[in-house]
């Protein structure tokens, strides 16, 4: 069946079976890198992708599931994400780098969304479904608190 | 992993009447509320439906509405609607509690409290805030709606009251004043993670005896279970450690926790009994009432 929805700020429409996952026809189909398999069981977090603003797992939904709706990776949020990844970069918060894009998606709705106040516990509530399979969670979240600082300048 | 879902036919009705009569016509069906549950359902494939109806999208079930004495929520809420309404916060505070420390981000944002319910794990985390509370739960068929009380509405893991062609439509909490509540959660860690058992507790207390007391616990029993020997024990008992301790021991009676890979039968029952004195003291403790002996 045909499903169409808008994919980083561009319409597409695409042909899917009604048994396959998002995550499958993002990556497959439509040449999405970014959002990565993991556990593919909704547990850590590499396959986030953005639905209408929020932070969801791409392979808990299915493909017709996200008909006329919206989706948003890391591909269409380059300049928006520039703070976080400045941020990233500087304190050292990637190893692999494979939980990344899913972090970035989390943390990047967080701080949209989020008033003026931001705790380490609020940064680490945020990001309870993002694993990082190198552990690396302590600098993650420096990153995180350091970048809402970049936001607010700009 | 990698494994693929089994296929099934997909159906999204626009409206709740087209889905009732859809399930009424169609068999061998899954309804997909949120799909966080299903999907992985499927995927193991404890369920290998025929048809899945989604009703994700119907918006007519979705809505938090203060009624006064009641408050009405529509099964479709997602459980992240629930932890920010400040309708719930004020007049259902246990299910906002629990709801706060359900799984992650990603998946309150499209689980819902009806797929939770009607997935029936005995370990649901919204059904002890619910027991508590005496919810009423709306099931819509298209012969009509009949109202069943959450105590009634579990009958085993897995398995509801629910009827074939039914669908549960709305949760109604009748709003309960002056009294002191507390939920309680034990998993293997604090963040992400499913009950070894979590704890509810309602408590009102006049000239210094118990008036009303609940308690309601999960993932040590087939179902949610109400504690109804303990709170029995307990109305009209001075407010005292001793006495609370007693009643927290008469929790064993209403519980019958297995084994599993969480943790032991053993273990369940130690901590009902230490996470109800618990919850209770916090449940006075909010009240303003000092419980001596105890430390939380």
């Amino acid at each position: 069946m045909k499903v169409s929805f808008i994919l980083n700020g561009k319409y597409v429409s695409v042909d899917v079976k009604s048994n396959e996952i998002l995550l499958d026809v993002l990556r497959h189909k439509l040449g999405i890198k970014s959002i990565k398999r993991g556990c593919e069981r909704g547990e850590c977090g590499a396959c986030t992708v953005l639905l209408n603003g929020k932070p969801v797992y791409s392979c808990m939904l299915l493909a017709v599931q996200v008909d006329g709706q919206e989706i948003t990776t890391v591909e269409g949020l380059e300049n928006e994400l520039r703070p976080l990844i400045k941020a990233f970069a500087e304190v050292g918060a990637i190893q692999c780098g494979y939980c990344t894009p899913g972090i970035l998606l989390t943390a990047y709705a967080l701080l949209k969304n989020s008033s003026d106040e931001l705790t380490e516990s609020d940064v680490k509530k945020a990001l309870e479904g993002n694993l990082c399979r190198c552990t690396g969670y302590k600098k993650i979240i420096e990153a995180v608190l350091q970048a809402r600082k970049y936001y607010k300048k700009a | 992993m990698f494994y693929r879902l089994p296929e099934f036919n997909y159906y999204r009705p626009a409206t709740l009447k087209e889905a009732l009569y859809l399930l009424s016509e169609l068999e061998d069906v899954k309804i997909l509320a949120g799909g966080t549950d299903l999907l992985i359902d499927l995927r193991i494939r404890r369920y290998r439906p025929k048809n899945i109806i989604d009703i994700s999208r119907l918006k007519e079930l979705k809505y938090i509405i203060d009624e006064g004495d009641k408050v009405r929520i529509g099964s479709l809420t997602t459980l992240q609607e629930l932890i920010e309404s400040p309708i719930i916060r004020s007049k259902a505070p246990l299910l906002a509690e629990a709801a706060y420390n359900m799984s992650s981000w990603q998946i309150r944002n499209i689980a819902t409290i009806g797929g939770n319910l009607c997935n029936a794990s005995p370990a649901a985390d919204t059904a002890p805030p619910l027991m508590i509370y005496e919810a009423k739960l709306k099931l819509k068929s298209i012969e009509g709606e009949r109202i069943v009380p959450i105590t009634k509405f579990f009958r085993g893991p897995r398995k509801t009251e629910l009827r074939s062609n039914e669908i549960l439509t709305e949760i109604e909490i009748p709003y309960i004043r002056d009294v002191g509540s507390s939920f309680i959660k034990l998993g293997r860690r604090d963040a992400f993670t499913l009950s070894i058992v979590a704890i509810a507790t309602a408590v009102n207390v006049r000239d210094g005896k118990f008036a009303d007391v609940r308690i309601s616990l999960n993932a040590v029993a087939p179902t949610p279970v109400r504690a109804y020997t303990a709170e029995n024990y307990l109305k009209g008992k001075n407010v005292t450690i001793d006495e609370i301790k007693k009643a927290a021991e008469l929790v064993l009676k209403d519980i019958s926790p297995i084994s599993d890979v969480r943790a032991s039968a053993e273990y369940r029952k130690e901590m009902s009994v230490i996470l109800t004195i618990d919850s209770i003291v916090r449940s006075l403790d909010r009240l303003g009432i000092k419980v001596e002996g105890w430390e939380l």
